[in-house]
């Protein structure tokens, strides 16, 4: 059943993902861009899922994570002249150490305590960007553009920031991202992490470490959300502040449970609706947030497990 | 230094400053400035039968977020400019469309707004951006995107280089200019010794940094540096350090604890407290009569335009309250307690005059002639005052994309903010440290 489920899985998030790469053939450019920069946030929102979704541990600060693989993949090309590559290295390396420095401590507490600690360090961390603003540049934030090289492919160069690169990066980004969450959720570990979201004391009954596999989690929910914050920094160039904010940690909350959380292609699809449902509704009335929030609350009494939640209960009992 | 001398060098100085500025229309005026006209209303010309497109300017608007009250008056402004303009003719034969989307005063929604404006409502310019975070965060989408992009921000960020060759912001000056310049009057009339309270955060850098480098040149020392975190709520225990030998306290407080730093300072010091000195920004929106801001009666700001129409009274000066509808105490005709964010947005006006100037010097007809649009802007020199340009004559820098105008030093009294020194287009002058240029277009 569920190999069954595997290759359904895979076939299912296959062909969304063509539909995607053929997508960058024929949208328009407004579109075009708005798709790119809708796979690099929910590719953020995929790595938030591994926490909320299927670890069940939620996360008020998460922003720290997307922040400090932006800021050290920025302030490590710009400092240090990094090339892009290694800014995004350095970016996930950085990120990785934080989340499990942040982890070890976090992890001791559960529950709303958790979500205390969590937007304590986030807040933390928000307000050092402001604190050190001569290292960091503060509120105001810088661009890369000046600093970054450009991509040399067959010989050929190319900026981040040219919309294919743009494009299609972030198209691998997010493909990568998905098809590790489906391996991992099919693994024992990924039944392991459901097992602590469903009922943590019979798993730790069972025998296992409970600590170990929700610090996994963590630390591979922060670096992949390292890497996206990394990942923005090279295709859209501006670094600032305003990705450590609180907002930007809740942003990935409200995607996930729209799309679906613990379903690994939810946060993707809610991260889309919610992307052009404030571009819809600002171009018709300013007080769009409103609106916003009304829709999602009606979402939520309706569809409580999110879209894809909802489709994986009554029709897609396969989806991961 | 008692309250009388006080004034009588304040009156002293204005005098000299009028002649001054004087002068300085006379030399930019010996120097070819690009004339802005003085634009008269009744000369309107006849959109070109039918043949011309409207020019589409995008306005990214801050309607929501922690700069809506600056945002809404940016758009009336905008609004009342693109009216005005409409009917002496447009721009260039051809009727100006604004189209306007909401940034939420947020850098990540202020690139993806530039985007939409020029991507999908495929505008000529984009134009508008006050804050300088959304600034630092669009401006780069603007460059990829190859469209001009014209920001009314006063931020340092354009002159100091860290943008790029399609940012300009040629009708409002910017935190250093209005820094260096007023810095001057401040220590020769206030007092050398000052403290400095400011917000912990780059706006408040630079009013520590600029205003620092102005006390060595002015012989002023700058006793203390006190920075205030933006999220505290209560200040007193930052007024403890303030040294007892300060002659002025300089404050730069901005956001919605800016009326309780007023009054807790005032429980502080009480009736004896050190001249006090503070710029605008913290007060924009807000009636300077309110309950709670009686410590500031006999206090300092600086203004960029004055908010009472007393305080600078000019043919073009009248004629912007007059179409924007802000009337004489700086509020909204129809509303008087909707006080204007009057020092800052004659710079959307000031700026699609610009905008106009360049198109029509161009000869600017398509996105094709970015270039040939670029390349004029940059030879600009300034504008005159008039109309089009009521805040003031401006000097513009090509190299830097940055233009230079006077400011103003107001003092409250009887509840109200009265002019009492203009500075000179040059005190507020300094040394290009970049050259736009020279990048690619």
């Amino acid at each position: 059943m569920r190999k069954k489920s595997l290759v359904y899985s895979l076939f299912f998030q296959v062909g969304i993902l063509l539909l995607l790469f053929v997508l960058q053939f024929i949208l328009p450019t407004y579109h075009h861009s708005s798709v790119s920069k809708i796979m690099v946030l929910a590719s953020y929102a995929v790595a938030y899922n591994f926490l909320l979704g299927y670890t069940g541990l939620m996360s008020l600060g998460h922003a720290m994570f997307f922040a400090s693989g932006m800021y050290a993949a920025g302030l490590g090309i710009y400092y240090l002249e990094l090339s892009a590559l290694g800014g995004l290295l350095f970016g996930a390396g950085f990120t990785l150490v934080i989340s499990l420095i942040f982890g070890l401590f976090a992890l001791r507490t559960s529950g709303v305590s958790f979500l205390i600690v969590t937007l304590m360090f986030g807040q933390t961390f928000y307000l050092s960007i402001l604190y050190f603003n001569e290292f960091t540049f503060g509120q105001d934030g810088f661009s890369l553009a000046k600093y970054l090289g450009k991509l040399v492919i067959f010989n050929r160069e190319y900026l981040y920031s040219n919309p294919d690169i743009r494009y299609n990066f972030a198209f691998i980004l997010l493909t990568a991202y998905l098809l590790i969450s489906t391996f991992i959720m099919f693994s024992p570990v990924g039944r392991i992490l459901i097992a602590i979201r469903e009922n943590e004391s019979r798993t730790e009954l069972l025998g296992y470490n409970v600590f170990y596999y929700k610090l996994f989690a963590l630390v591979l929910s922060g670096t992949f959300s390292g890497i996206a914050g990394a990942t923005h920094a090279l295709l859209f160039t501006y670094i600032g502040s305003t990705f450590a904010e609180i907002h930007h940690s809740i942003s990935p909350i409200l995607w996930t449970l729209l799309g679906g959380a613990g379903t690994v292609i939810g946060p993707f699809i809610g991260t889309g609706i919610m992307f052009y449902l404030v571009d819809f509704i600002s171009g018709i009335t300013s007080n769009y947030q409103l609106v916003v929030g009304v829709v999602l609350i009606l979402m939520i009494i309706w569809f409580p497990m999110g879209i894809m939640g909802t489709l994986r209960q009554k029709w897609m009992k396969w989806l991961p | 230094m008692s309250h009388k001398e006080v004034k009588s060098e304040e009156q002293s100085e204005l005098n000299i400053t009028r002649r001054s500025v004087l002068g300085a229309g006379a030399v930019i005026a010996g120097t070819g400035i690009v004339g802005s006209q003085i634009i008269d209303p009744l000369a309107k010309t006849a959109y070109a039968a039918g043949s011309d497109a409207p020019i589409k300017i995008g306005f990214q608007a801050h309607r929501t977020g922690i700069g809506a009250l600056y945002g809404r008056w940016y758009e009336r402004t905008t609004n009342a400019a693109a009216k005005y303009i409409n009917s002496i003719g447009g721009i260039a034969g051809r009727p100006i469309e604004i189209i306007t989307e909401d940034d939420g005063t947020d850098p990540k929604r202020g690139a993806d707004v530039v985007e939409k404006l020029a991507t999908q409502h495929k505008v000529d310019f984009v134009f508008g951006t006050l804050f300088s975070h959304v600034v630092m965060g669009s401006a780069p989408r603007a460059g990829e995107l190859k469209i001009p992009y014209f920001v009314v921000s006063e931020g340092y960020h354009v002159a100091s280089g860290a943008l790029n060759r399609y940012t300009f912001q040629p009708c409002i000056t910017d935190v250093r200019a209005q820094i260096s310049a007023v810095s001057g009057w401040l220590f020769n009339n206030l007092g050398k010794n000052v403290t400095l309270i400011y917000p912990d955060y780059a706006f408040g850098y630079n009013h520590r940094d600029y205003a620092t480098a102005a006390a060595e040149k002015h012989g002023g020392k700058i006793v203390a540096k006190i920075a205030i975190p933006p999220t505290e709520s209560s200040f007193t225990r930052y007024f403890v350090k303030i040294p007892k030998n300060t002659d002025v306290i300089y404050h730069v407080m901005v956001g919605p604890g800016v009326l309780t730093f007023v009054r807790e300072l005032g429980e502080h010091f009480g009736p004896n407290h050190p001249q006090l000195f503070g710029f605008i920004d913290s007060l924009e929106g807000v009636n300077i009569s309110s309950p709670g801001l009686d410590f500031l009666d006999g206090s300092y700001f600086w203004e960029a335009m004055p908010r009472y129409a007393d305080g600078y009274d000019t043919v073009g000066s009248r004629f912007y309250r007059n179409a924007v509808g802000v009337n004489n105490s700086g509020a909204s005709r129809s509303d008087s307690k909707d006080v204007s964010a009057y020092s800052h947005m004659f710079g959307c006006w000031e700026t699609l005059f610009a905008i106009k100037e360049a198109v029509e010097q161009s000869g600017y007809r398509s996105k094709k002639d970015y270039s040939t649009l670029i390349e004029t802007v940059e030879g600009f020199t300034g504008f005159n005052e008039g109309i089009a340009h009521p805040q003031g004559a401006k000097v513009f820098s090509g190299k830097t994309h940055q233009c230079y105008g006077q400011q103003f030093v107001s003092k409250v009294g009887n509840g109200k903010l009265n002019v009492i020194h203009k500075t000179s287009i040059a005190d507020g002058m300094y040394e290009p440290e970049t050259d736009y240029t020279k990048q690619s277009l």
